[in-house]
């Protein structure tokens, strides 16, 4: 991975040499920007963008590690593991991080990654669910999105999901607490600009679970979610909520064709 | 002994309990205000000029204006100023006393489709959070020092 963005990176510099001042600002950014619609990897400082590149300094590696741990040990009453099931991730879960959430036949609503883990825990090995944001959740949910790194995110949104998409774009276009700001209010009018001394970044999705320096650790994008409205003095939602999960239905629509970064790092 | 700081401390606490509730849940009397033109409040929302060196820590404040999240102002002292509205330094100079007022306690009236929080509102909001609901972002002083402070910026 890192090397072919090494590579990438040193043939665009060639050929910005041959374009000369022609070349478009467009391409810098590699995978990382398709279209107009740009990763948060494209707005974080350079040490930082250093530190998601070399999976030997991101500190999210750890939570990855752990995982894969987690992702073969016995638990619960079944007596078994997530490869009991699934065997290797690397071939099982290649898809996984790219289309979560899915419509959940059974539940009539969609499911998120965590909600999924979190299912088979409790249905097939017949152990407790874990608890959200707890170390081991994150761990495992960092671990198999990691699978499908350099994947393009790609969500379904049709069908039996399409009202649950409805409803994410709602949330997301609402303006809220007594700042009264929706998410497009900063992530669509503002992005690019600074507010205060964040640069305000198009707020996408693509490399949770995400190492953040302020958290000093890795933190769910329901975490997220709940920093910005709380930044805006909205009351938040649960972790989990139907909501949040709608909220990522959109938001995973708004990154497609951006990579799976996870585990990214940001500030 | 030990029963009678439990059963005082409960008294405290219920207390404490109950003197919040009110607060919570019931808006503040907002100072009633007219609107000129859609474009301007004349008079002062305390009946007094405000005080422009109070007003200065106010907008400098994130808890309170935090207006540099968003404006350019002549503060040198501190390192990040917003981009995201226009650049305040001559503000005094290019608006006046009452649409500065306008801008500040509810700039939707303005422009509804603002970035900008309205500072002196307190309802017709979303989802706020209990600890500020029913209030408003700034008081009636805190509004007037601002725009007393905004008076005194000409540019340069
Ligand atoms: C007041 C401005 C503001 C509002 C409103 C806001 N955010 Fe953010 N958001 C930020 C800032 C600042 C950051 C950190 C810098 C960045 O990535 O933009 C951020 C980061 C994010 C990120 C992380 C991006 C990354 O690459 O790691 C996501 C996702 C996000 N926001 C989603 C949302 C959603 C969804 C909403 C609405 C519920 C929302 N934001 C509302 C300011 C805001
Ligand atoms: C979250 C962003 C944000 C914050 C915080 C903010 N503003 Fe603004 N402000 C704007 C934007 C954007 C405009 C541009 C006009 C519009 O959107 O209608 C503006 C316009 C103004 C104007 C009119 C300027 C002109 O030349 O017409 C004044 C005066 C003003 N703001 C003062 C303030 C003061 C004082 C504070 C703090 C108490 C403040 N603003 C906080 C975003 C903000």
């Amino acid at each position: 991975m890192r090397r072919g963005i090494l590579a990438a990176a040193l043939g665009l510099g060639l050929s910005a040499v041959l374009a000369g001042p022609a070349m478009t600002e467009q391409s810098q950014w590699g995978p990382y920007q398709v279209g107009d619609v740009r990763s948060g990897y494209t707005y974080a400082a350079g040490e930082t963008r250093d530190m998601q590149d070399d999976d030997f300094v991101n500190p999210a590696m750890l939570w990855v590690d752990s995982g894969a741990e987690l992702w073969e040990t016995v638990d619960g009453a079944a007596g078994k593991s997530c490869a009991s099931c699934h065997g290797d991730a690397a071939e099982s879960m290649a898809e996984a991080g790219t289309k979560f959430p899915v419509y959940f036949e059974p539940s009539g609503k969609m499911m998120n990654l965590e909600q999924r883990i979190n299912f088979c825990r409790t249905e097939n090995m017949k152990a407790d669910a874990f608890k959200w944001e707890g170390q081991e959740l994150l761990r495992l949910t960092t671990f198999v999105r990691n699978q499908s790194r350099g994947k393009p995110m790609n969500v379904k949104i049709d069908g039996p999901a399409a009202p649950f998409y409805a409803k994410g774009k709602e949330f997301y276009e609402t303006r809220r607490g007594q700042l009264d700001m929706a998410c497009s209010s900063c992530h669509v009018d503002n992005a690019g600009n600074m507010l205060r001394a964040n640069l305000l970044s198009q707020g996408m999705s693509n490399g949770f679970p995400t190492y953040r320096l302020k958290w000093q650790g890795v933190g769910s994008l329901h975490r997220r979610f709940r920093g910005c409205n709380k930044q805006v003095r909205a009351q938040p939602y649960d972790y989990g909520s139907e909501e949040y999960v709608n909220l990522e239905l959109y938001l995973a629509d708004r990154a497609r064709s951006l990579p799976v970064e996870a585990p990214a790092v940001r500030n | 002994m030990a029963w009678r700081l439990h059963s005082s401390l409960r008294v405290v606490l219920s207390a404490a309990i109950f003197a919040a509730l009110p607060l919570a849940v019931a808006a503040e009397e907002l100072v009633a205000y007219k609107i000129t033109n859609k474009t301007s409040i004349e008079n002062s929302l305390t009946g007094k000029p405000g005080d422009p060196v109070n007003g200065r820590k106010v907008a400098i404040n994130r808890k309170q204006g935090n207006c540099l999240a968003c404006h350019a102002l002549p503060v040198p002292e501190q390192p990040f100023h917003g981009e995201v509205g226009p650049d305040l330094s001559a503000a005094g100079s290019t608006l006046s006393e009452g649409a500065i007022r306008l801008r500040i306690v509810n700039p939707k009236a303005v422009n509804p489709d603002t970035f900008m929080p309205a500072f002196y509102r307190n309802d017709g909001f979303t989802r706020v959070a209990k600890k500020f609901q029913g209030k408003t972002i700034l008081s009636a002083e805190q509004v007037e020092d601002v725009v007393a402070y905004l008076m005194t910026l000409k540019g340069n």
